[in-house]
């Protein structure tokens, strides 16, 4: 199953938010993916094929994961579920 | 009987395997799969075990560098950590605080239905730690079983709605919406940063126009951020102290400059197991939480953690925080000359609470509003602890306490209305 790993400084507040909100909108589209969250240390060491995050955030992890979703506000779940169906098209 | 006396002493007298039930209850209550219900309340009972471990990690280095430092300075210093305040905490008063974090959060669902503060407060951490301060407070005053818990939970469910009422008019001009809340027990530091943007700042000359380098974007990662300020803050006490007492007295005769960098992080390893733990407890407790107040509070604003203000001022986040750790700095200074106990500035408080300080300043009051703003709120995390630390009970001793400005103004006013009352 593909992993996505959604990241913030503490991986306590901010990611587990968006990762609530992933869930929702992969419920939506009706996609069965693997949703987690944690800090931005754990994240280098954590196998994910996407990993989603504000850009101070994502611009430190270019590279430990297939695909990148950078989120400009992490409030603006339109923007966020659009990001997040493309990159999952990557894959199929 | 004998089966209820074991239920009551020997199974939920334990707060990880209290914590465990909790969990079981909202899976339960979320009808979730047989098999996502038992490793969700295995996670959350694990995960207050490793919080545990964390603790032990990371109190020997915090031991050591309280000993070197007053040896240095011959002043008594704290760095006030939320994760490693809480993680002592556990040890002793963990029933108290699981307890009240879950009936605080059915207060706050309860205030959000009933009267017009709409806000659920979805900062699960910041939901434990003050849990845990309360219950500090509770038991340091000479409370004890359902009237502690029932003053917390009530206490906790307040603050819960009036923080995030407070912040919501100057959220609104930072987000542009009304429907999303802050939850954050910062918020006092943030209020007085926009009111103090509000009365000298001037909001057309934006943070947000300013070339600001980004290069201090690594602070985010907090592991490394504690690392490397604990470092700092190791290598310049043991040079103070001296090799001689620190290789005899303290460090059993590793080289000091070693243990310096040992010590240092190791505390941070010791941070990073206990965000692991409560991670794993809020990653359980906080859904069924939202799923509770979703159905009966349908047009509830979630309130959430600080960051999510970061991406509407980032040039603002960098201003904030220097501006605010420079408050540290100044503050910390003006207590040694004073003679009190000294709060050493942490990076992660003043990173977190000086960066929003920072954008609420800028939202109201621009550059000026970011710079003096944040200030303020530096200023009042470093001097808010100093007077925190005397009703915080046995746990004002812990060489390190609460950090965010809440904790410091619900805990000095609850704390002396205790015992006023006492």
């Amino acid at each position: 199953m593909l992993k996505i790993l959604v990241v913030c400084g503490n991986g306590l507040g901010s990611s587990f938010l968006m990762e609530m909100n992933i869930n929702k909108v992969l419920k939506e589209i009706g996609a069965k993916v693997d949703v987690d969250h944690c800090d931005l240390t754990s994240a280098k060491g954590y196998k994910a094929n996407i990993i989603v995050g504000t850009k101070d955030i994502t611009s430190q992890l270019v590279g430990y994961a297939e695909v990148l979703v950078e989120l400009n506000n992490i409030l603006d779940i339109a923007d966020m579920k659009n990001k997040v169906i493309e990159a999952l098209a990557k894959f199929e | 009987m004998s089966v209820l006396k074991f239920l009551m002493n020997d199974v939920l007298s334990q707060p990880a395997v209290l914590i465990g039930v909790f969990a079981l209850i909202g899976l339960l209550a979320q009808k979730k799969a047989i098999t996502e219900i038992i490793t969700g309340s295995l996670k959350a009972t694990i995960g207050f075990l490793i919080l545990g471990a964390g603790a032990g990690t990371l109190v020997g280095a915090l031991n050591h560098f309280s000993v070197i430092f007053t040896e240095a300075f011959h002043i008594t210093g704290v760095i006030p950590n939320n994760e490693a305040i809480v993680s002592i905490a556990q040890e002793v008063i963990g029933t108290e605080t699981a307890l009240i974090m879950v009936f605080g959060m059915l207060v706050n669902i309860l205030l959000a239905r009933l009267t017009p503060f709409k806000y659920i407060f979805l900062t699960g951490h910041h939901t434990m730690f003050m849990a845990a301060m309360l219950s500090a407070i509770l038991v340091g005053a000479g409370f004890s079983g359902a009237p502690l818990v029932i003053i917390g939970s009530v206490v906790l469910g307040c603050v819960m709605v009036l923080f995030p009422a407070m912040a919501q008019p100057f959220m609104k001009q930072i987000t542009g919406t009304d429907d999303v809340a802050l939850g954050h027990f910062g918020t006092t530091g943030y209020v007085a940063a926009a009111l103090v943007g509000k009365a000298i700042g001037n909001k057309e000359k934006s943070t947000e126009d300013m070339n600001f380098p980004k290069g201090l974007m690594f602070l985010r990662d907090t592991t490394i951020a504690t690392g490397v300020t604990m470092l700092i803050l190791f290598l310049i006490s043991v040079l103070f102290a001296g090799p001689a007492f620190v290789e005899d007295q303290v460090s059993g005769g590793q080289n000091f400059i070693m243990f310096a960098i040992m010590q240092s992080l190791t505390f941070s390893a010791g941070v990073y197991v206990v965000l692991a733990g409560v991670r794993m407890i809020i990653s359980e407790i906080v859904p069924a939480f939202k799923g509770f107040a979703d159905r009966i509070v349908p047009d509830a604003k979630p309130a959430l953690d600080c960051p999510v203000v970061f991406p509407f001022a980032p040039v603002a986040v960098i201003v904030g925080f220097i501006s605010s750790f420079a408050a540290g700095i100044v503050g910390m200074f003006v207590l040694s000359a004073i003679g009190v106990t000294v709060i050493i500035p942490g990076v992660i408080p003043h990173f977190f609470t000086g960066a929003a300080a920072g954008v609420f300043g800028n939202a109201t009051g621009g550059r000026r509003g970011a710079t003096v703003g944040a200030f303020v709120n530096g200023l009042m995390i470093t001097f808010l602890p100093v007077l925190l630390l005397p009703v915080l009970g046995a746990l004002g001793y812990a060489n390190t306490t609460f950090g965010d400005a809440d904790f410091g103004i619900i805990g000095i006013i609850f704390g002396y209305i205790l015992k006023l009352f006492m």
